[in-house]
């Protein structure tokens, strides 16, 4: 039995595999409309997140599976005190598979290590998001056909966002990957990401405040918001908020096969007038995150397309 | 000059840094044998000017040294049997340690969650840097 805790559990080649799946699911959804009869998820997500956990409920209802789960903290036994632990001895007794969301950081290593069911950590405080980063790389591999030999431009809080850190280590495994990190410098890359991950791996970076000179050099614009939630004083947060915009304006300066992605909700950096260039993939990408969950869950569950 | 008898049979942890003995003491849970210990502290040293050594009389195969290793691996370990040193143990930082360090990040599970073991694995052996097993978090000596 495996669990999905961290994007790096899965290598290249079980990537390539899984994404090929996504990509059959994507153009044969009747297909697999019943490969998880009489399965269950359990979506137990201890903080609020309608985006992440209805893609894992439509992932499971587009294969065939029935839900169950919560959807705060508040209306599970955690509000009782009981242990991550305790709760996922229980789930594991109900359900299939679970996805968990949890406020802090490695509570579901935790319930993965009392659980007989797959775990896949559907967010943990600011440690990791792995689905995300399967979303972003079937969404880039749908784009551009490739996922090697690109430029990628990460634009916003990249101190604070952890989707930016986990595609950054899933994307330096792929050959000839540039990265220019555009942000103010107050939120840029940690130093493990700089030191560790991007100067050790010898992978070509810049680190710049101008998104305007950046535009032009890039294949994927990947633009993130300034999240208040991560700030502890609010003046830092105001100051910092609005320090990128993405407009029409913005988007003459990019190239024509430029795409452009979001993990979302976004707040402002992205004008609502760029949404209908045809280079605004960040509602495809939400559509990829389904089929790539439906991918992920029949992995995870071993369970195969009929012939 | 202080002198305190030799061991017939047990361990000498030789060359610990000077004030660090009552940290391995405790470390290595000596506080709980009912064997005799001694600890010596501020002891001349040529190499280290002063150091510290604990006996400790007995069989102790149940002792983890692996958490000596994490404290300080140039620390000697001296096996005595019949009053003569039998083996002398090279130290290691240990691949993980549990429930010696504690993760101080206030976003890990084990900050509401104290039933947890603390566990951290070692990340970087060049800088002896260890991270938390659930959150990733280094943690610095």
């Amino acid at each position: 039995m495996r669990h999905l805790l961290n994007p790096l559990d899965f290598s290249v080649e079980e990537i390539e595999k899984l994404l090929d799946l996504a990509a059959d699911i994507e153009h044969d959804l009747p297909g697999y409309a019943h490969v998880c009869d009489g399965k269950k998820i359990a979506t137990l997500f201890y903080e609020p997140s309608t985006r992440t956990r209805l893609s894992f409920e439509a992932a499971m209802l587009n294969l065939g599976g029935s839900v169950l789960g919560f959807s705060s903290a508040a209306s599970s036994s955690a509000a009782k005190g009981e242990s991550v632990s305790d709760t996922i001895r229980m789930i594991s007794c109900y359900a299939d598979i679970c996805a968990m969301r949890h406020p802090k950081e490695g509570a579901p290593l935790v319930a993965s290590l009392h659980s007989s069911i797959p775990v896949i950590n559907a967010g943990d405080g600011g440690h990791q998001h792995p689905t995300q980063t399967l979303t972003d790389l079937m969404t880039i591999r749908s784009l551009l056909g490739r996922l090697d030999n690109m430029t990628v431009g990460l634009c916003g809080d990249l101190k604070f966002g952890r989707t930016v850190h986990s595609l950054i280590n899933a994307l330096v495994r792929y050959p000839g990957v540039k990265f220019v990190l555009i942000s103010p410098p107050e939120l840029r890359v940690p130093e493990y990401i700089r030191e560790d991950v991007l100067k050790a791996g010898n992978v070509e970076f810049a680190e710049v405040g101008n998104l305007d000179d950046a535009m032009p050099d890039l294949d994927i614009l990947y633009m993130t918001r300034v999240q208040r939630e991560r700030f502890f004083n609010e003046e830092d947060y105001i100051r910092l908020k609005d320090c990128y915009i993405l407009d029409k304006a913005k988007m003459k300066l990019a190239k024509e096969h430029m795409f452009v992605l979001h993990p979302l909700p976004r707040v402002n950096e992205i004008s609502v007038e760029v949404d209908s260039d045809p280079r605004a993939a960040y509602f495809r990408q939400v559509q990829y995150g389904v089929y790539v969950r439906m991918a992920l869950i029949m992995t995870l569950l071993e369970v195969e397309k009929p012939c | 000059m202080l002198n305190i008898s030799g061991l017939k049979e047990g361990i000498v942890l030789d060359h610990i840094q000077a004030g660090k003995s009552l940290d391995i003491y405790y470390h290595l849970g000596l506080d709980k044998l009912e064997c005799q210990v001694a600890i010596i502290k501020n002891a001349k040293s040529s190499k280290m000017g002063r150091k510290d050594i604990i006996k400790i009389e007995g069989a102790l195969d149940n002792l983890d040294l692996k958490v000596l290793g994490y404290i300080d691996h140039n620390i000697t370990v001296n096996i005595i049997k019949d009053d003569k040193i039998v083996e002398k143990k090279t130290l290691k930082l240990p691949k993980k340690i549990t429930n010696v360090i504690h993760c101080k990040n206030p976003r890990c599970i084990t900050s509401i969650e104290q039933e947890l073991p603390h566990v951290f694995f070692l990340s970087d052996e060049a800088t002896e840097t260890y991270r938390c097993m659930y959150c990733e978090e280094k943690y610095g000596k």
